[in-house]
């Protein structure tokens, strides 16, 4: 076979297999629009970082029993105070939601408004685990005490860091927007956030069912 | 058709402009969006949803502690699905379904992650543990 039958000139009509190829594969690498999936990517990482708690809901579930003679959750859990701590992350979440609205609207001083507002909560809620943290080492219940300890302040504390990034992203795009606007590049960012953020609340939830109200039923 | 009209059809492609096979391909215009509405009751059901479980733990409302444990666990998975549908906006629809489809791969893989690591540990301490009891006698 010569070469020539192979290597056709492009003006020159596809023999009728190829031509047929060309409806099912797109061989063309055809351009998307920036940032056509960055929330399906968005979403993948978040699906990800669920399996991380997975795994650390997995230890706490193991070992949130094995106490080593030292203090249990009915003696160091005060659980006023985790429903104080998770109403300011619920009222966090409406307010993102309301930064959500507001970036909809198109209103960047709203937008901003209710950014700066779920940050308050967010500060809040962060605050007041610290001083839960710090009373609990103060009392000598530190991670070394117990397995207990050691995967309770590995998950509570991984969701905790976790929101610290979000107040830092939240922080960041807040200086995005007064500095660009709502482009389209930042309404993504927002977006994007709104999930992270959303997302943190629904770990939360299992945080204070089944570390906090099942520890004081333990 | 030749290579001619071939690539012009991969040229409409590329700029979205009609064409059979352009439809399903709606890059970056199927984010969902809440409204207030979705938000308010978003909100109204998780308030309520995490007030009852603390007012059952906090004041012993069951007298029977597993059967509270199993009321605050369905509570729990009640509040995320209401998180998931109003304040993430899941539904079947948004990028084509995939994303729905991430969520319910990552909900089974959790499950058995939690499931199973609980269920192994449990018989390796119920199993295990009464034999180094009896070697250390």
């Amino acid at each position: 076979m010569s070469d020539a039958t192979h290597h056709q000139d492009v003006s020159a009509p596809l023999p009728a297999s190829l031509t047929k190829l060309g409806k099912f594969w797109d061989l063309n690498e055809h351009d998307h629009p920036e940032g056509h999936s960055t929330m399906l990517g968005f979403w993948i990482y978040l699906m990800s970082d669920c399996l991380i708690f997975a795994m650390l809901f997995a230890a706490f579930g193991v070992l949130g029993g094995n106490y080593a003679a030292g203090p249990g959750p009915r003696e160091l859990f005060e659980l006023p105070l985790v429903a104080v701590n998770t109403s300011m992350l619920l009222f966090s979440s409406i307010t993102y939601g309301f930064a959500m609205l507001a970036m909809q609207r198109g209103s960047v001083s709203q937008t901003q408004m209710w950014l700066l507002i779920t940050a308050v909560f967010g500060a809040a809620f962060l605050s007041i685990e610290l001083y839960e943290f710090a009373n609990l080492i103060h009392e000598g219940a530190t991670p070394q005490r117990s397995a207990f300890l050691s995967s309770f302040f590995t998950l509570v504390g991984t969701h905790g860091l976790h929101v610290t990034f979000g107040l830092i992203w939240l922080f960041t795009l807040v200086v995005q927007v007064s500095r660009k606007g709502l482009i389209q590049a930042n309404k993504r960012r927002l977006m994007c956030l709104s999930l992270f953020w959303h997302f943190l609340d629904v770990v939360w939830i299992g945080v204070f069912t089944f570390v906090y109200l099942m520890g004081m039923l333990r | 058709m030749n290579a001619k009209n071939y690539n012009d059809l991969a040229h409409r492609h590329a700029h979205g402009e009609a064409n059979p096979h352009a439809i399903g391909h709606g890059h970056g215009h199927d984010e969902a969006h809440g409204s207030l509405r979705d938000y308010v009751i978003g909100f109204v059901l998780s308030v309520v949803l995490t007030a009852i479980p603390f007012w059952l733990v906090m004041s012993g409302a069951i007298a029977d502690k597993s059967t509270t444990a199993l009321v605050i666990a369905a509570f729990a998975v009640v509040q995320v699905i209401v998180h998931m549908v109003y304040f993430l906006h899941m539904n079947g629809k948004a990028e084509g379904g995939w994303n729905m489809l991430a969520l319910i791969f990552t909900a089974v893989v959790v499950l058995i992650v939690i499931s199973g690591s609980m269920w192994v540990m449990y018989h390796m301490n119920a199993n295990m543990m009464p034999m180094h009891m009896e070697q250390m006698d």
